[in-house]
């Protein structure tokens, strides 16, 4: 039988917040364990919480910024339930009045563009770390406070790929308004599916699992992978799926029984007494909104048609916001963005790769690429010339200008000098010689590469290869 | 026995220094509290060296606050700096808190000497403090009795002489009975004008620290100390310091006080109610003019307080667990039975049997039908008060349907214990402000009136109490003690 497959993904992320959601401790990663602590995040008795007005703000720029509405009067819940990790054996979550509701992500499938529905967005507080040894648990509440967003979607992605697609669209998005780092290796962005099949046609929905524990794009798409073929086999086979809750072994690439509905917990929510309502203004909100930058899908057509940039070069270029502003700050230096656009894919990505350098380390400024493009442009320079230029550049962080007197590289059009050198590597090269002339044209691309070493890269190549073809035919 | 204003003018004239008074009020604790039990800590030693600070300022000549020098007794389940703190519960048995309550701070900044902590009902629960894990203790009026609960060790420590004043936390009226059943004024401010922060949480949407003062002059001072804004507690509200000392005094002419006739039904004694309406009757012969009221939704009170109060404690008191502090069962093989065998070992009977109501009334299924249904009762009597507060300034009752009852008389029986915070409970539902003061005896103990304001107007209260106080006796009656008056 053919079945539709229905996916649903709850996502958190730490909000980058220097201080913690309920009290003013650190919420940086790592440290000691247990020093990042004061009674409020251990939850003592007698210690109370206190909403971090920037966790709030964070959430709210993160739903205006995902096309949520924002709730006016907002209000914290209890979700109570025992667990070493959890100090105060309830979390102080938002259950019946979430921040935000009702927005969507647009992903490109290969069927076009197509919306995701966010049914949620609300903020809780992260639990802290439980490390089992030999001799028992330890636990460490560095983490315990740390503010979080999770956001949960509708139930509207229709395979693996698509439930990818959306999850790398909305780490790239709440990295670029920059209230998360996202990072899925430090845990601060995290993944669970909720996943269903149904014969095609069917209204209904099939019985959810969900599964814990992705944490990589790869994974989430493969155990996601995993589940629907798993619910498939056991419908044809004539059996019935189990809403059971389940954790995805990386290593095994299998799903596997956390717990079933049957132990489902019963959290308790109610109101959280301890906390005043959360009211929002509209100024406030406007506010937040004026802050949010402009995001990669925005940025992506504006490249496009501001640029003349093909779709690809857009894409790369506006991966990252802060690649994306140092391409905008070359620009202001010269008229010729697709080339800058060039040197920054193919030259400036390779070198930062290699070298392990990042953006806010680079020595090299946006207005000496600007000025090499133009050097090349207005025939100062060859482009092989150019390449070294660069690569000095990148290395020293000097003045192209410099460079070029310095290593004495600026480009010769002279035809009586570039013809010296074509005679010598002519007479040099007999051979290619013979195979251009039996019909093989690679050999020209070769002399002419020839040519230009010869003139430590200064001869005009477009000289250098009229002159060739001449000689070669005489 | 001195009330905090004689004690003041004492050491502003230099009557008595105030390691003098410290060293009077331990005197008497070392005499009394044998057979009283009202302290589960004593702080002696800090309380001395803190005396001498003050004394040393008075020899400079320097300015001293009103409850500078002064001893009190803090109920124990108000979080002191490396103070024991037990919530009179086998589970904080050794918890030594490493923060001061917002309360607590107040105090040491004004001077006040932290004689040592109070015994109590366990976690607050209780209206006799007979569900204290360590000890009973006594009414100093007289020592079958219970003092009241669950600030009962607070109670009985002013009443008995042993601490000038003493803080209390009134969840449905912890404070106030305790205080009419031991003869003294006390108060359960507005929520959200004394910091909670600190507090061990009973039940949060309803708990709030007030005082037991020897009379009305006394608890000015006091609130003067402790209420106002704390950014540490989200329920704390925003607003300017005020002097309460500035509402004593003055005449209650025209005053208009309210009688609800829902507080003197069936259930209230005799003697309880003729005392409260004769007080009434004092007040109008001072020219307030006194009404009747209804508040129709009193009835359900009750019921909607064992539910909102039990299900906020449900939650407060998972923390509880035997992880991180506190009482941890021996007998476990797995997290699971840390969990269960350090709850069921270290709690008591009552909290035991709340925490399993508050966990039943927030359950997936009955959440609608109790607390959901419960919320909006909460409205109703918020209501009723609003709409009395319409027509009078302040209302009359009684603080407890009886006086004093004997130990072991209701500890077998929750529901007739229950039944004696009736009067105080709707004024914790509605979140606004009442004042118990002593206004006659019955069987030689003390009966408690209840004066009940609205939304952060205790001035009124403080008024009007203050007025009757320069008018009656009442509240200068000192139980005969072992050891003498």
């Amino acid at each position: 039988m053919n079945y539709e497959t229905i996916i649903g993904l709850e996502v958190h992320a730490e909000l980058s917040t220097k201080t913690k959601i309920y009290c003013g401790c650190t919420s940086e990663f790592g440290g000691q364990p247990n020093t990042h602590c004061c009674p409020v995040c251990l939850g003592l008795p007698g210690s109370l919480p206190k909403i971090n007005k920037k966790a709030v703000e964070y959430a709210v720029k993160a739903g205006l910024a995902l096309n949520c509405s924002i709730t006016r009067a907002s209000r914290m819940a209890r979700k109570n339930y025992f667990y070493p990790d959890c100090p105060k054996d309830y979390q102080i979550t938002q259950q019946d009045f979430p921040l935000c509701a009702n927005g969507f992500i647009e992903i490109e499938t290969k069927n076009g563009p197509k919306k995701i529905g966010i049914e949620r967005i609300h903020i809780e507080e992260d639990a802290g770390k439980l490390l089992h040894v030999r001799d028992g648990s330890l636990v460490d509440y560095n983490r315990a406070g740390v503010p979080l967003i999770e956001v949960v979607s509708k139930p509207d992605m229709r395979s693996p790929e698509e439930a990818r697609l959306y999850l790398e669209k909305l780490k790239s998005i709440l990295w670029y308004i920059g209230v998360s780092d996202c990072k899925m290796e430090e845990g601060s962005l995290r993944c669970d599916a909720n996943i269903s099949i149904r014969p095609e046609g069917e209204d209904k929905f099939g019985t959810k699992t969900e599964i814990k524990n992705m944490n990589s794009f790869k994974a989430l798409e493969k155990a996601l992978g995993y589940e629907r073929t798993r619910q498939k086999e056991l419908l044809d086979g004539g059996g019935t799926v189990h809403q059971d809750t389940r954790r995805w072994d990386d290593s095994k690439e299998m799903t596997f029984v956390m717990r079933s509905k049957e132990h489902a917990h019963d959290y308790r929510y109610f109101p959280e007494p301890d906390l005043v309502a959360i009211s929002i203004s509209d100024e406030w909100i406007k506010e937040i909104g004026q802050s949010i930058p402009e995001l990669p899908d925005d940025k992506k057509k504006r490249f496009i048609e501001q640029y003349k940039l093909p779709e690809y070069d857009a894409d790369i270029l506006t991966s990252s916001k802060k690649l994306a502003d140092f391409f905008e700050e070359c620009v202001k230096y010269t008229d010729d963005a697709k080339s800058v656009s060039n040197i920054i894919m193919v030259e400036m990505l390779r070198l930062m790769n290699e070298k392990g350098v990042e953006i806010e380390g680079l020595k090299i400024t946006p207005q000496h690429i600007g000025k090499l493009v133009n050097l090349v442009n207005k025939k100062t320079i060859s482009s092989t010339a150019a390449k070294k230029v660069f690569d000095e550049m990148f290395t020293t962080g000097k003045d192209p200008d410099a460079i070029v007197k310095d290593r004495g590289l600026i480009q010769n059009s002279d035809t009586d000098f570039i013809k010296g050198i074509v005679l010598k590597v002519l007479s040099e090269n007999q051979q290619s010689v013979a195979d251009y002339k039996n019909g093989k044209d690679r050999a020209l691309g070769f002399l002419v590469g020839r040519v230009m070493k010869e003139s430590k890269g200064k001869a005009n190549p477009a000289i250098a290869n009229r002159i060739l073809k001449q000689e070669l035919s005489k | 026995m001195y009330t905090i204003h004689e004690l003041h003018e004492k050491l502003k004239n230099k009557d008595l220094s105030a390691k003098e008074i410290a060293s009077m009020y331990i005197k008497r604790i070392e005499e009394q509290d044998g057979i009283i039990g009202a302290y589960l800590e004593k702080n002696f030693e800090n309380a001395l060296n803190d005396a001498q600070k003050v004394d040393e300022r008075i020899s400079k000549g320097e300015e001293i606050k009103d409850v500078e020098g002064i001893p009190a007794a803090i109920k124990d389940n108000i979080c002191t700096n490396r103070v024991k703190t037990t919530c009179a519960s086998k589970m904080l048995e050794n918890f030594i808190p490493p923060y001061d309550a917002t309360v607590i701070g107040d105090l040491k900044k004004d001077g006040a000497l932290l004689l040592g902590k109070t015994n109590m009902d366990e976690f607050a629960m209780g209206s006799s403090t007979e569900n204290s894990a360590f000890k009973l203790v006594r009414n100093p009026w007289d020592t079958e009795c219970v003092p009241g609960g669950s600030s009962g060790g607070s109670a009985a420590a002013v009443a008995s002489g042993e601490a000038a004043f003493a803080l209390g936390s009134d969840t449905g009226g912890s404070i106030r009975q305790p205080a009419s059943f031991c003869g003294l004024v006390g108060i359960k401010p507005t929520y959200g004008l004394v910091s909670r922060y600190g507090l061990v949480a009973f039940a949060s949407s309803l708990d709030q620290i007030g005082a037991f003062t020897k009379d009305v002059e006394d608890m000015a001072v006091v609130l003067n100390s402790i209420a106002g804004y704390d950014e540490k507690d989200s329920t704390s509200y925003k607003m300017d310091k005020k002097d309460y000392r500035k509402a004593l005094g003055g005449d209650v002419k025209g005053m208009k006080i309210g009688i609800p006739a829902e507080y003197f039904k069936e259930g209230i004694s005799s003697d309880v109610k003729s005392s409260v309406l004769d007080a009434a009757k004092v007040f109008e012969s001072l020219g307030a003019e006194v009404v009747d009221i209804s508040l129709p939704y009193t009835e359900y009170a009750l019921a909607v307080y064992y539910i909102l109060a039990s299900a906020e404690a449900s939650s407060n008191l998972a923390r509880f667990d035997g992880i991180r502090y506190g009482y941890r069962s021996k007998k476990f093989e797995d997290s699971i039975d840390i969990y269960i065998n350090s709850r069921t070992e270290g709690f008591g009977d009552e909290v035991k049997r709340r925490i399993m109501l508050g966990t039943y009334v927030l359950s997936a299924g009955y959440y609608d039908a109790y607390y959901n249904k419960a919320l909006k009762v909460r409205t109703l009597v918020k209501q009723d008060f609003e709409n009395a507060f319409k027509k009078c300034d302040i209302l009359i009752s009684p603080t407890s349907p009886t006086v004093a009852f004997k130990i072991g008389e209701k500890i077998n029986d929750p529901l007739s214990m229950y039944m004696s915070d009736v009067c105080t409970v709707p004024i914790n539902i509605a979140g606004i402000c009442a004042l118990s003061l002593p206004c006659g005896m019955s069987s030689n103990l003390p009966v408690g009136m209840q004066l009940i304001g609205n939304y952060f107007e205790e001035e009124k209260l403080l008024k009007a109490g203050y007025a009757y106080q320069m008018n009656t006796d009442w509240h200068k009656m000192n139980p005969e003690l072992r050891g003498g008056k």
